[in-house]
């Protein structure tokens, strides 16, 4: 697989992408809010979408460099390598 | 910078949208036959690829823009079996026309049984008439899962060269897979449902810039026909070279398309021919 190319320091994306990350994450505890404090949330506590979104966040405070590649699995369907039988 | 845009649906957009990609840099669109919102007749499938191959290189060309195309029964009417077969026996009255570069966009898109027979019926197609082939695969939870099941049909027919076949909307959790099996990939940037210019460019900081592109799979649905100049900003403010960025949205898709059997392309800077001028 070709070298990593990150033209960019650590430093500096995160000088970047500071106010993003921060509105992202206000945005997200908003939503979780909303949802929480609307009519009937015990119905839908343990709902699939929501445990997944609770693993999603998860994977976000675990050190690495694939966590991306590590959500969208999450959000996956299994795959069976004998379908086709 | 001059860019093209491989993958997107013209015949749902407007002359403006021409218009204002051609002020952004565009000199060439590829466009996929896709589903139109509702399922369709053979003979409404018939028009479409007239519309594909004579009216919308016409309009694009309005502009100052090459238009490419492709031809196919997309997987959302492919699960109409019998109505795919009637469409695919027809789809080679087209594969000579000017500008047609392969069978595409097929693929999967909720992972069926009956989908899954008409993109291999549509591969065999291709592979007996020496077309190139462009795949569409699922979004979602579907992606994970049908983008592996459409490798490894790939993989079963051995007269399917990989080079010569795009895996499209790839993801983080896809692109390693499609270029591991030799194939060609491209990023869509859509919005809500797919890839980012960030994580476009997050993909080819990690994967590298071969054999990779990005489109902006602008339709009808709440899309965007300017997103290629959107990733083309994001690589600049990261600090990517001019070379890097041309390279993925100019010389990669001109790389793949150019071992299309039908492929002329008239590069923007060439000086017109004393004909072209006229007097
Ligand atoms: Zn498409």
């Amino acid at each position: 697989m070709t070298a990593q190319i990150t033209p960019q320091p650590a430093a500096d994306t995160l000088e970047r992408t500071f106010l993003e990350i921060r509105a992202k994450l206000l945005e997200l505890a908003a939503d979780l809010d909303r949802i929480e404090r609307g009519a009937g949330f015990e119905a839908v506590r343990d709902d699939e979408r929501l445990q997944n979104i609770r693993k999603a966040l998860q994977v976000l405070l675990e050190p690495g460099t694939d966590r991306a590649e590590r959500v969208q699995m999450i959000f996956s369907d299994p795959y069976d390598p004998h379908w086709a039988d | 910078m001059y860019y093209i845009d491989p993958h997107v649906h013209m015949v749902s957009r407007v002359t403006d949208d021409y218009e204002r990609m051609a002020r952004m840099g565009c000199v060439a669109v590829s466009e996929p036959a896709f589903w139109a919102g509702f399922d369709r007749s053979v003979e409404g499938f018939r028009d479409y690829f007239r519309q594909l191959t004579e009216f919308e290189p016409k309009r694009a060309g309005w502009s100052g823009i090459q238009h490419f195309t492709w031809i196919c029964i997309n997987a959302k009417e492919a699960e109409n079996v019998s109505l795919a077969r009637e469409v695919i026996q027809m789809i080679p009255e087209f594969l000579d026309r000017p500008g047609v570069l392969g069978i595409g966009e097929i693929g999967l898109n909720k992972n069926t049984r009956n989908e899954a027979t008409i993109f291999q019926e549509q591969v065999d197609l291709a592979a007996r008439t020496d077309e190139l082939i462009l795949i569409h695969t699922p979004h979602l939870q579907d992606k994970y899962k049908g983008t592996r099941m459409i490798l490894d049909m790939l993989r079963r027919d051995s007269r399917i060269a990989p080079e010569r076949v795009l895996i499209d909307h790839v993801e983080e959790h896809t692109v390693r897979l499609a270029k591991e099996a030799g194939h060609w990939c491209a990023m869509t940037l859509y919005p809500v449902t797919k890839c980012t210019p960030a994580r476009a460019a997050d993909i080819i900081e990690v994967y590298g810039d071969d054999r990779i592109m990005v489109n902006s799979a602008g339709d009808w649905g709440p899309s965007n026909p300017l997103a290629v100049p959107d990733f083309i900003q994001e690589m600049r403010r990261r600090g990517h070279s001019e070379a890097r960025i041309r390279k993925i949205v100019y010389e990669n898709p001109l790389e793949f398309f150019r071992q299309a059997r039908n492929f002329q392309f008239t590069p923007p800077d060439t000086e017109p021919t004393e004909s072209a001028v006229g007097v």
